[in-house]
């Protein structure tokens, strides 16, 4: 051991910076404090709960709480039970919520910033205030409100009336609306590939089945309520996307239609990467209008992953299986949000483009 | 050390501590309850906490002034809460340690609890314990274990609007006693808007026709939800489905049967005793009559529904709490009870005295004589929410088939 280096130590610091480390430690104190109690630990303990057989009494850390593996996984994954087909239907509900709420709220929002963000526009304000005002209100009061337009004889089917249409019974029919799109054309019944197969728990058939009626309309409100945040958002980047660039393409000879996809829509590429992960997000996640309006009916069609989560825990006391869900759920976000980070990320120039931009006679 | 190890080693660190906090918060309770234990139940002078989940003004200020006349007596302290939402209350309540000493407890919820050791059996300790409907007291019983006593019940009924009854040339003569004659007086009253029989779309209505068909659920301890029997019910309930006599309250535009009624959207509801309430508060100018259901191929059927008193392990108070119980559950406060807020007692000793004070609503009463319950094992609520959810479209499925896929649902959790 003689040929100890002396090296500085990283981080330690001299002169006027010491002490500098300490005094953010105690100025980020509090925070990493809270959001540890609150947040961290609940969640390692959620993760502890997932692999264990935890009956709901008493602490989840007591020595008679046993360690048992990925049975709780199994059991809403493999498990060929009611668990498994729950978390099937849930989780096609979900995934039919999530692929039409994302981009319909991501275009109207980024549609609804451009028509606001417009000079000419008068009253922007106004409607800049009208398209936010659904995002501030509680979606408690709002889930209220769609569960009065959207009944049998509401203000939807009134409307859908005057021109003809029978309206639905939305929220008490659990029929999907490609299943009722195909019945009107006398499918009613799969083909033998899609029915004899499936998936946790439920067939082909019933996954391509679509949103039921009353989750359309939990759809609609999605897109209703959220779309006005989103909005926020993108007019915020269009506001530092300079106007130079546009002339200059003006010049150039692009038209309106050309200058938005080429030139302002590829600046918005981080905004855009935001708005879509929030949705993502909060679409994934969407609970508390479930839980006052429909309670996972009708026909456990609006059965989604997190409140089905709520409901095996708190209701069924199956506490493994529920927060074994919460982190399938967890991973499903991550992967999504990874997945649509690579689609969205910065490519270069490919070599066919770069040749259209090159002058001629200039190729090497 | 660098310095993402650090950081590392030192929110494990801080999980270690926060965990210990933790576990100590929810560690207190039974073990070290300062109680003595007398006949297996534990004694002190601890005030009582009571959890409720009430179903509106009147429930609370009965049960609130109940209670406070029993600790007027007794000595002991007792405080009522209200729940808005009771199952994560209790859930909330039990992981923690620290749960209500007495609440209302739900005949689905009672397995799970029972099951992880939440729950008390104290029913045998019980001095009224013989005066409660054996079939109820069944409802309560867990492997063997009398767990509580049954607070009041309901049953189902046929809820008929004489009104609509008279308009259409029907008498007394002809309440429905069989289910063809329940088939004949539902076309009768059908009409352009207006169905003849309506129920909500759930084994919790549907049910009673396969009572009323010798089936059930549950048949001796043996799941038995695809028998033939029931079958023949659902293919009943089918047919008039489809030839529009029957319907569901969804498909009508209400959400329950008493709102298709109340709104004659319904001539008759299978209905059970809270529709009294709902009747006189939202819809007084509608005139009914309550009759049993019609019989089956197999003879009468209907279900009840029932809430228990339920008594936490970690009550660190049990002796005062049952003795609350037999207070509570007593002749005349049972009928105090039903007088505030309708349901019926759950004890025979006031059942002569309940039929003088409500000769119209005789026949709910009668009905517990031949009242099937919905099962009670643990997980046997998520079968029949999955049951529920494909009798929406029973009119377009095939009962053989659902009932099949209850049937092996159900096996899982009777074993």
């Amino acid at each position: 051991m003689t040929l100890q280096v002396r090296t500085p130590r990283r981080g330690a610091s001299s002169g006027i910076r010491r002490g500098e480390g300490v005094a953010g430690w105690i100025f980020t104190a509090p925070v990493i404090l809270i959001l540890g109690v609150f947040l961290f630990i609940p969640v390692l303990m959620a993760l502890w709960v997932s692999f264990s057989d935890w009956s709901g009494r008493g602490s989840p850390l007591s020595p008679s709480v046993g360690f048992v593996g990925l049975d709780n996984y199994a059991a809403v994954t493999t498990g060929g039970g009611l668990a498994e087909r729950n978390f099937g239907i849930a989780l096609r509900n979900n995934a039919w919520y999530v692929l039409l709420v994302v981009p319909l709220q991501t275009a109207l929002a980024l549609f609804l910033a451009v028509l606001v963000s417009r000079a000419i526009l008068r009253g922007r304000g106004f409607f800049r205030t009208a398209f936010y005002f659904p995002s501030v209100t509680s979606s408690v009061a709002i889930t209220v409100l769609w569960l009065f337009l959207f009944s049998t004889t509401g203000v939807i089917n009134e409307v859908l009336s005057w021109v003809g249409i029978a309206g639905p019974n939305w929220f008490n029919e659990p029929e999907g609306i490609i299943h009722a799109a195909l019945a009107s054309v006398g499918i009613t019944s799969g083909p033998e590939a899609l029915t004899s197969s499936g998936f946790l728990g439920i067939s082909w058939w019933e996954w391509l089945a679509g949103p039921s009626f009353a989750m359309s309309a939990f759809i609609l409100m999605a897109i209703f309520t959220t779309s006005g945040t989103m909005m926020l958002l993108f007019i915020a980047a269009l506001q530092n996307v300079g106007a130079e660039l546009g002339e200059a393409a003006m010049m150039d000879g692009a038209n309106g239609w050309q200058r938005f996809w080429r030139i302002t829509l590829p600046q918005l590429r981080p905004t855009l990467f935001t708005v879509l992960t929030l949705g993502l997000i909060g679409c994934w996640q969407v609970f508390d209008q479930i839980y006052t309006g429909t309670q996972g009916g009708p026909g456990k069609t609006t059965l989604t992953p997190a409140f089905l989560s709520y409901q095996s825990a708190f209701n069924g006391q199956e506490w493994g299986q529920g927060s074994a869900i919460a982190f399938i759920l967890f991973v499903i976000i991550i992967v999504f949000t990874i997945f649509q980070r690579w689609v969205l990320r910065e490519r270069p120039v490919s070599k066919r483009r770069a040749r259209q931009y090159q002058v001629k006679g200039q190729q090497p | 050390m660098t310095r993402k190890t650090r950081a590392i080693a030192g929110a494990g660190a801080l999980t270690v501590a926060g965990a210990l906090i933790l576990s100590g918060c929810g560690g207190s309770g039974f073990d070290d309850s300062s109680g003595d234990t007398q006949g297996g139940l534990t004694s002190s002078d601890d005030a009582l906490d009571i959890l409720i989940g009430s179903s509106g003004e009147a429930e609370t200020k009965a049960v609130e002034d109940a209670v406070a006349a029993w600790s007027a007596d007794s000595g002991v302290e007792a405080k009522v809460s209200v729940a808005n939402d009771l199952a994560q209350q209790l859930s909330q309540g039990f992981a923690a340690g620290s749960p209500p000493d007495l609440f209302y407890l739900s005949t689905d919820a009672i397995a799970g609890y029972a099951g992880n050791g939440s729950l008390v059996a104290y029913g045998d300790e019980l001095a009224n314990k013989d005066d409660f409907y054996p079939s109820l007291v069944e409802n309560f019983t867990v492997d063997g274990d009398f767990y509580c006593a049954p607070k009041d019940f309901s049953t189902l009924a046929l809820i008929i609007n004489t009104d609509l009854w008279e308009a259409a040339g029907l008498t007394e003569a002809d309440v429905p006693t069989t289910w063809d004659e329940l088939a004949a007086v539902s076309k009768t009253l059908t009409t352009d808007g207006r169905v003849g029989l309506a129920f909500g779309a759930e084994y919790q209505r549907v049910g009673t026709f396969m009572a009323q068909a010798g089936g059930g659920m549950v048949v001796d301890g043996q799941a038995a939800a695809n028998s033939p029997e029931n079958v023949e019910a659902l293919e009943y309930v089918k047919s008039h489905l489809e030839d529009g006599t029957f319907a569901y309250a969804a498909d009508v535009g209400a959400g329950w049967g008493g709102e298709a009624f109340g709104k004659q959207l319904a001539a008759m509801v299978i209905e059970g005793n809270w529709i009294g309430g709902a009747m006189s508060a939202d819809y007084p100018d509608v005139n009914y009559l309550v009759a049993e259901l019609p019989a089956g191929p197999a003879g009468q059927g209907t279900l009840q529904f029932t809430n228990c008193w339920g008594m936490a392990a970690d009550s660190p108070n049990q002796q005062a709490a049952l003795d609350l119980v037999e207070y509570l559950t007593s002749t005349e406060q049972q009928l105090a009870f039903s007088e505030a807020f309708g349901p019926m007692p759950s004890i025979t000793s006031a059942a002569d005295a309940w039929t003088q004070a409500n000769p119209d609503l005789a026949a709910f009463l009668t009905g517990a004589d031949y009242a099937q319950f919905p099962p009670n094992q643990e997980g046997a609520s998520d079968v029949v929410s999955d049951f529920n959810a494909q009798l929406e479209s029973l009119k377009t499925g095939d009962p053989q088939q659902i009932l099949d896929s209850v049937q092996a649902n159900l096996e899982a959790v009777v074993g």
